[in-house]
């Protein structure tokens, strides 16, 4: 289990316990977290779950696979910091991880 | 005027298999579809994707389950509207009239909205000084290349629609390549003509770079790019062409006066009717206690709800309920000879 704290773009914020072995989009999508709208169901074969990770946190998550920046080259504003919600596996070592959310995503 | 039994909005798998139940129990549809092929996400997003939870089909790749409902549905004879999206709707003495985007009409007493996510639309630039020159200088799509001809374009991207106009418009027009960051995810062929290109000087390539801001009065004058550290360039250009990709919308279904729920239509789970008398709406678009968006549930539900057209399609007529296996009237519809 992992807290998670989700950032809206215009600031509120969620702070969520997610199950390890969820991704951070479901954690979003199960808490009914605007901001995330996961279109294809976590395939990797939209955009529609983009978040931003500020460095600290971003240089510890496993590293992106092979095909999510393509797919992030097709999100809104994506930058060096986006990632894939569906595409970032919650484990204990993620305790106390914040994504940012854009402002919109398509 | 098309006058048909049911129009079908969406030709994916569910939208598909829901025009073959419609011409097993004897009632014509069509199609519309807002892609340029039949197959919907199946064909558009995930083609050569193995599929292993089609019942009696152990692993299918979107495109071979899109060709193998196709020729499922092929006795029928359904037409199918493609690159056409469904505007509005009225209601006339129980029949619904349906408007396209391309000036269709049709005048049907059912709609099964088999929608998806919504309709594919191209990407488009996140700014708002670029409405005004969309569909004229800002183009995501291109119908004539000529018209770029001898003038300066500005193309952003870094997938094969990019690549490729990128090197075919390199040809007659001054052409500068943005995408956002320094690897390019089209075919490795057109990556190393494109790096040609930019060593015999016919094309520029800017990465790291996204656009910030267009500008001109009548005519596009500049474009202004800025990269991740805050520095921007300006660069004079006639075009701007974008190739982000396709989203998803529900578009002008909204609008319709159906209940909605997160992008979803609540449906009764006895025909999948929404709200709206002879409205349908089966596959991913539409929810109930219990939904799963699994593409044999799409199957189930176009079942129930061609059944649920039966009713308003033919209000004479008693429903019969009959087997493919053994109705010779199910078979001559298939054209089963015996």
């Amino acid at each position: 289990m992992a807290k998670i704290k989700y950032i809206e773009h215009e600031g509120k914020q969620h702070e969520i316990d997610v199950a390890n072995g969820l991704s951070v989009m479901e954690g979003a999508v199960q808490n009914d977290i605007p901001g995330i709208d996961a279109d294809c169901g976590g395939g990797m074969a939209c955009a529609t779950c983009h978040v931003y990770v500020k460095d600290d946190w971003f240089n510890k998550l496993p590293k992106k696979t092979e095909g999510e920046d393509d797919m992030l080259d097709q999100a809104f504003e994506p930058n060096s910091n986006s990632r894939l919600s569906c595409q970032i596996t919650v484990s204990d070592e993620l305790n106390g991880l914040v994504v940012h959310l854009p402002e919109k995503q398509v | 005027m098309i006058d048909t039994d049911v129009l079908i909005v969406g030709a994916g798998p569910t939208g598909l298999f829901c025009a073959h139940q419609l011409g097993i129990i004897g009632l014509k549809c069509e199609i519309v579809d807002n892609l340029d092929k039949l197959g919907g996400q199946c064909i558009e997003l995930y083609p050569d994707k193995p599929i292993y939870d089609i019942p009696a089909i152990p692993e299918c790749t979107g495109e071979e389950l899109t060709k193998n409902l196709i020729e499922q549905i092929k006795p029928f004879n359904f037409k199918s509207h493609l690159n056409d999206r469904v505007q509005d709707i009225k209601n006339e003495n129980n029949n619904w009239i349906v408007k396209t985007l391309k000036g269709k009409e049709f005048l049907t007493p059912n709609i099964v909205i088999a929608g998806g996510v919504g309709s594919f639309e191209p990407r488009k630039f996140p700014l708002k000084n670029c409405e005004k020159f969309e569909g004229k200088t800002i183009l995501y799509s291109i119908k004539d290349k000529n018209i770029f001809k001898d003038r300066k374009v500005v193309i952003f991207g870094g997938g094969d629609s990019a690549l490729d106009w990128a090197i075919e418009l390199s040809k007659n027009s001054k052409v500068t390549l943005v995408h956002r960051r320094d690897e390019f995810r089209g075919a490795p062929s057109s990556v190393e003509k494109i790096k040609e290109l930019e060593n015999d000087k016919k094309i520029e390539v800017l990465t790291k770079y996204s656009i910030k801001d267009v500008s001109g009065n009548e005519n596009l004058e500049t474009v202004e790019i800025k990269n991740e550290e805050g520095e921007s360039k300006i660069i004079d250009t006639d075009y701007v062409l974008g190739f982000f990709g396709l989203i998803m919308q529900l578009g002008p279904i909204l609008d319709w006066g159906l209940n909605i729920d997160k992008k979803t239509i609540p449906v009764n789970t006895e025909n999948f009717e929404t709200n709206k008398k002879g409205i349908f709406a089966i596959g991913d678009i539409c929810t109930y206690p219990g939904k799963l968006k699994l593409i044999l549930s799409g199957f189930h539900e176009g079942a129930l709800a061609a059944r649920g057209c039966f009713k308003y399609a033919r209000p004479n007529e008693k429903y019969r309920f009959e087997f493919t296996t053994t109705s010779k009237t199910v078979k001559d519809r298939i054209g089963v000879k015996e």
